[in-house]
């Protein structure tokens, strides 16, 4: 299996929180990988260092190989490195397509071309029906397909997605599970946080568990869930919170 | 077959056909110069604003220092007829190529200031350009320059006996200004400013690179801004720094936008129609004293928007378009 990302020794600081602590991990080309912890663990954090939306204190990041730590987030996506915003983060004021066109024009200049694409990643999201709606009259579940949408259109090799599943019914959440197992059938690479890992657990191909900024374990969902640490690690986070 | 989009867009065009030959005949029965200079006023401002609007509408970069590309452009015209005997049609090629030129510069630093720094700097800018002017004696200093006007000449585009020839070029400036707009709509440029507006951290993620996208629309909007410049020089025939480069002139474009829609195609034309008429109304109703009375006017204005319609008068008639299926 080859290897698609990389980071070394990732850590970033804000003000006196240690946010990431020499984050070592690395990410398989054409695996869905879980990334989970309790609040606070750093996991937003990590995918903003991955985009290039935070800058690393220290550390580098390699993508296919190649290191990327000094590139802003537009390269990084040109790169083939996607991802959507746990707090979504849609052009309010501009339609559903509209979103999605943007997305898809770092890989088309011509926008009847880019629109087309548009047109295929609603599809394939199940936003198609709300296309001309402008985002800020979706409902928030909707809005979360939309910061998929979005990510998608850019035609990622790598697509981090930040708690797309939070907050859906059951239902929806199920629907959700396929959406990203279609997604990694298409050939991308997905990295996922989320929180219910009964949602997840399934999912996934591999896991790693942060808390505190660091990793504190890293393997097979079915492994995972009986680890002690992790175990600990959420119930602390319950009593603490 | 056309999709539901290129027919949206088909129509757009043949509103504005349609709006244009409104605006061709309509002077044509009259007379009064006053209302002929309403009417020129009018058309400059839907032009000026719709430049304006380019960068502040669609790139939301909210520029209140436009009165320094507008003044960069008049200078620019009347120093190269005056000095040189350039003729203004190359004058205000060269005033726009300046003003985005100058955009450009003044951007690479004020596009790293984020919201209302950026503001702020645009009209420190302006501010110091017009006190540039004021002591550049080369340019006249506060005495301003003088167009020499022999007779009515399309050559060196002066004008006495009517004012229809003025109001023909603004329509056409404010014509070209609206197609460049249109156009860039269905550009990535166009998506690219929009998404920059909405949210520049998501726009960087999705590749758009933000700081590229903001000088682009700064050069396109300040040099349409300057032509519009270089056509008051000639419209009134005398500059002087007070009388281009001030203040009121920043709000004088940012106001029809933001009454009319800001970031929309119609909304600067729009707004210039209702607010520009009503402005020289209100100046010549108060007479001579009236100074003040513009500016208490204009803070009206925008704080009945701000209450009333902060998305513009335009809204009111386009809720149509994303209508669901
Ligand atoms: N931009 C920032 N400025 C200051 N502190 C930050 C910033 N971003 C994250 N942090 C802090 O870093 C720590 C890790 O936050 P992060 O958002 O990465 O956690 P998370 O694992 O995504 O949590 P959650 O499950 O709640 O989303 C938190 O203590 C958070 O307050
Ligand atoms: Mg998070």
């Amino acid at each position: 299996m080859s290897m698609l990302l990389e980071t070394e020794a990732l850590t970033v600081h804000f003000g006196g929180i240690l946010a990431n602590s020499d984050i070592s991990i690395s990410v398989n080309k054409g695996e869905i990988l879980g990334l989970i912890g309790p609040n606070g663990a750093g996991k937003s954090t990590l995918f903003n260092l991955v985009a290039g939306t935070y800058r690393p204190t220290s550390g580098r990041i390699r993508f296919e190989g190649r290191d990327i730590t000094p590139l802003p987030p537009a390269a990084r996506c040109k790169l083939g490195i996607a991802r959507t915003f746990q707090v979504v983060k849609s052009f309010e004021t501009m339609s559903v397509l509209e979103n999605v066109v943007v997305g898809a024009l770092v890989r088309f200049t011509n926008t009847k071309a880019a629109r087309e694409e548009a047109h295929r990643v609603l599809d394939v999201t199940g936003l198609s029906r709300r296309a001309e709606a402008d985002a800020r009259e979706l409902t928030p579940p909707e809005k979360r397909r939309l910061e998929v949408a979005r990510a998608l259109a850019t035609q990622p090799k790598l697509l981090l997605l930040d708690e797309v599943l939070t907050g859906l019914t059951p239902a929806e959440a199920q629907k959700g599970v396929e959406l990203v197992r279609k997604i990694r059938d298409l050939g991308v690479t997905v990295v996922m946080v989320e929180h219910v890992m009964e949602v997840v657990m399934p999912l996934v191909d591999r896991a790693i568990v942060l808390d505190l900024g660091r990793v504190l374990v890293e393997g097979a969902p079915q492994a995972i869930v009986r680890d002690p640490k992790v175990i600990q690690a959420y119930l602390g986070d319950r009593f603490h919170a | 077959m056309a999709t539901a989009f290129e027919i949206r867009r088909r129509n757009q065009l043949i509103i504005a056909a349609v709006v244009v030959a409104i605006m061709i005949a309509l002077p044509l029965g009259i007379k009064d110069v006053y209302v002929q200079n309403i009417l020129v006023l009018t058309v400059m401002y839907a032009a000026l604003s719709q430049s304006w609007n380019i960068l502040s509408g669609y790139c939301g970069q909210i520029s209140l220092g436009h009165a320094l590309y507008f003044g960069i452009g008049a200078y620019a015209s009347t120093l190269l007829f005056v000095k040189f005997g350039v003729i203004p049609w190359f004058g205000m090629a060269a005033g726009g190529i300046i003003a985005a030129a100058i955009a450009l510069i003044v951007g690479w630093p004020c596009f790293r200031l984020g919201g209302h720094y950026f503001t702020i700097a645009t009209i420190v800018l302006a501010e110091i350009g017009l006190i540039l002017f004021l002591n550049w004696d080369y340019s006249g200093a506060a005495s301003g320059l003088q167009i020499p006007v022999s007779g009515d000449s399309w050559l060196t585009f002066t004008f006495l006996r009517s004012k229809l020839p003025y109001y023909y070029f603004a329509l056409g400036l404010a014509a070209v200004v609206w197609l460049v707009t249109f156009f860039i709509e269905d550009s990535k440029w166009g998506y690219y400013w929009r998404a920059v507006r909405e949210n520049t951290i998501a726009a960087q993620s999705l590749g758009v690179q933000v700081f590229r996208s903001k000088m682009a629309a700064a050069a396109v909007s300040a040099f349409f801004t300057a032509v519009g410049g270089s056509f008051y020089a000639q419209f009134v025939s005398y500059i002087d720094p007070d009388s281009v480069m001030v203040f009121q002139f920043s709000l004088l474009m940012a106001l029809p936008a933001v009454l009319g829609g800001i970031g929309t195609l119609w909304g600067p034309a729009l707004g210039a129609a209702v607010l520009i008429p009503l402005t020289e109304l209100t100046r010549s109703y108060m007479g001579g004293g009236g100074k003040g009375i513009d500016l208490i006017f204009y803070g009206a204005v925008i704080m009945i928007i701000a209450l009333a319609r902060p998305e513009g008068l335009l809204s009111l008639v386009s809720r149509t378009r994303h209508a669901p299926p």
